[in-house]
């Protein structure tokens, strides 16, 4: 290993520490309004990075991930609660045996709502990934309605409309922002090699991807699958953190929140939807005070409902309009470039004085 | 012995036949050539080798293989690369990345492996190579320079450099000096026969450059809408009356 690369190695474990102390803080010291805010913050980080995998770098325009976000965290409660739960619980219908008696841990649930999600997105890539563009968008966008529609019409197996209630609140910070560090080292992993190129070399041109040997249909079926992966986990996550779910929460609006953290972060890159995420979530909970009732002087203004997302809207219009790329555009944070930046900074103090 | 052949290859769209029953064997080692004015099927004919058409009618055979109706990206494993006649590079990644990729067809690593650090080795000894065919076409100061944003002689060069990647036998140029100044067209005669040369390759080209054509191919066929009217050695089309009429117009002649 070079010097150069074991310096990049220390500095990304130092700052790996740096958050796991930060963490252990937060934990401790913020309140609990603060420590949701946080897990939020990595819960929508992962799923804006395995979106931005499969639209930013690979190009293909997807509006499904609430659905697969739904089966992850259909299948991870269904395998973390338990028989007296479920009993308890279900209300319209009675639970099949078998499922009934299914209880795992909450790390190989996780896994599983992960791997059912990537299931139903290989299932969902193989007929729509062959159309292009909006088609392809309006397919999936299909799809996550048809899996909301199928989750509430099989109450003996999700209790339908109902949803569910008391969920353990298992993902603490430490398993929100472990899954986001493993979504980050493995997304990254593969498109820092030949396989990132590629997802790149389709997003640019398919054609001549194809005429270079690319088998573009799989790399888009694996792009997909991966994506749909980590929105399952995501979707996991989110039903252990706020330990309700229902298929109504699984609507077109969180993938469009979704969409426009990786849009205003920047389509390609991965720094760029971390950042996004920061800010959006930040902004969306700060903008909940628009709802409210507030006074200005002596001027009373009645909390309009739904404003919040107006608001939101217009900002991502804004993005659009005065910041095509994004906040970052495709560029990535990296130490070279941190170092490269500080070393110039000591050579002008150097040549000024 | 020739490598490629095509048996009365047609291609119908709806009404038009843009190529019929065109008929070519390309001998192994030559730079042909492919002329023929604006629409003439030229284009068309090379969308079917590469596997973008299937022709309506007739087969195409790499070293005795047939590949009619193969799917593009196998045909590129059987040793067949192209360049476009618009330049389709993939513009968001670099130069190096970008015939990085065609290095790709030829790579044993797996997509999973990444995540798990097995595929380095592989990965270093590609990135090495391609940095040397950067190195080859003059290309490796702009390495890392988004391939949208290089110059455009550079884009035709670097599209060729990705087309080698994919170590091909068999290279299709499609108008290779289209938008370049005489200099840089001569420049790219001797580029085009060193390649030959070097990368022990044949080549087709479609040229409407004649100082091009004539300079670099030893053999060369004539389309006019999509029938071959002609095919030879330079000499024998220059002077062959029905390419001067192909070329020049009826009208050139009657009153020549
Ligand atoms: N996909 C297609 N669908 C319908 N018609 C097509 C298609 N592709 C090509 N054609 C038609 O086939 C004919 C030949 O086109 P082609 O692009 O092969 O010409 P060319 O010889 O390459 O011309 P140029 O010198 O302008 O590049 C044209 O009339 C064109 O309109
Ligand atoms: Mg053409």
């Amino acid at each position: 290993m070079s010097l150069h690369n074991m310096r990049n190695y220390i500095c990304t474990a130092l700052l790996t520490v740096i958050l796991g102390l930060f963490l252990y803080y937060a934990e401790n010291n913020l309140n609990p309004y603060s420590v949701r805010i946080l897990n939020l913050l990595a819960i929508n980080a992962i799923l804006a990075i395995s979106l931005n995998l499969i639209y930013g770098f690979t190009g293909m325009f997807s509006l499904g991930h609430a659905g697969f976000m739904a089966i992850g965290a259909y299948v991870c409660t269904l395998l973390i609660l338990t028989p007296d739960q479920k009993v308890a619980m279900w209300l319209l219908e009675d639970m099949p045996d078998f499922l009934l008696h299914l209880s795992l841990p909450f790390f190989p649930a996780v896994i599983l709502g992960g791997l059912v999600a990537m299931l139903f997105s290989l299932i969902i890539a193989v007929p729509s990934l062959r159309l292009g563009g909006d088609y392809l968008g309006i397919a999936t966008l299909g799809f996550a309605e048809i899996i909301r529609v199928v989750i509430t019409n099989i109450p003996s197996i999700t209790n339908g409309s109902l949803g569910i209630k008391g969920i353990p609140e298992y993902a603490n910070l430490w398993w929100n922002y472990g899954w986001l560090l493993f979504t980050l080292y493995f997304i990254y992993a593969l498109l820092k090699s030949n396989v990132g190129n590629i997802f790149k070399a389709i997003r640019d041109d398919e054609i001549a991807a194809r005429t270079m040997g690319v088998n573009a249909f799989f790399y888009k079926v694996l792009s997909f699958c991966v994506g749909g992966f980590f929105a399952g986990v995501g979707g996991a996550l989110t039903a252990t953190l706020i330990s309700t779910i229902d298929p109504k929460m699984f609507n077109f609006m969180l993938t469009f929140n979704i969409l426009m953290i990786v849009v205003a972060g920047g389509l390609g890159s991965i720094t760029g939807s971390i950042l996004g995420s920061v800010v959006i979530t930040i902004m969306l909970e700060w903008l909940r005070i628009v709802e409210d009732p507030f006074s200005i002087g002596d001027f009373e203004v009645a909390g309009i409902p739904g404003m919040r997302m107006v608001i939101f809207s217009l900002m991502l219009l804004l993005i659009i309009i005065f910041r095509r790329s994004g906040l970052l555009g495709m560029r990535e944070f990296s130490w070279d470039a941190v170092f490269n930046f500080f070393n110039r900074r000591k050579q002008e103090e150097w040549r000024r004085s | 012995m020739s490598t490629l052949e095509l048996k009365e290859a047609t291609m119908q769209f709806g009404g038009i036949k843009a190529v019929s029953d065109f008929s070519m064997r390309v001998p192994e080692g030559c730079i042909a050539g492919l002329i023929g004015p604006n629409g003439a099927g030229k284009t068309t004919v090379f969308n079917m080798i590469t596997g973008f058409y299937t022709p309506t009618r007739g087969r195409i055979l790499f070293n005795g293989l047939p590949i009619t109706g193969m799917p593009p990206h196998e045909i590129c494993k059987t040793g067949i690369a192209r360049t476009f006649q618009n330049i389709r590079l993939f513009e968001g990644s670099s130069a190096l990345q970008n015939v990085m990729v065609g290095f790709h067809v030829r790579q044993k690593n797996s997509w999973w492996m990444p995540p798990f650090y097995l595929h380095l080795k592989e990965e270093k000894q590609i990135r090495n190579q391609a940095m040397d065919l950067l190195v080859r076409f003059g290309l490796d100061r702009v390495a890392h320079m988004p391939a949208g944003s290089l110059p455009y002689g550079a884009q035709r060069r670097l599209e060729i450099a990705r087309a080698l990647a994919t170590r091909p036998s068999f290279l299709l140029l499609d108008e290779p000096a289209a938008g370049m100044n005489p200099q840089e067209s001569t420049e790219l005669m001797s580029l085009i026969t060193n390649v030959r040369n070097d990368f022990n390759l044949t080549i087709l080209l479609i040229e409407h450059d004649m100082k091009v054509v004539m300079g670099v191919c030893s053999h060369i066929w004539v389309l006019e809408y999509g029938i071959c009217i002609a095919e030879g050695d330079p000499d024998h089309i220059r002077n062959n009356p029905k390419v001067i009429e192909a070329y020049l117009g009826e009208e050139y002649l009657k009153y020549a």
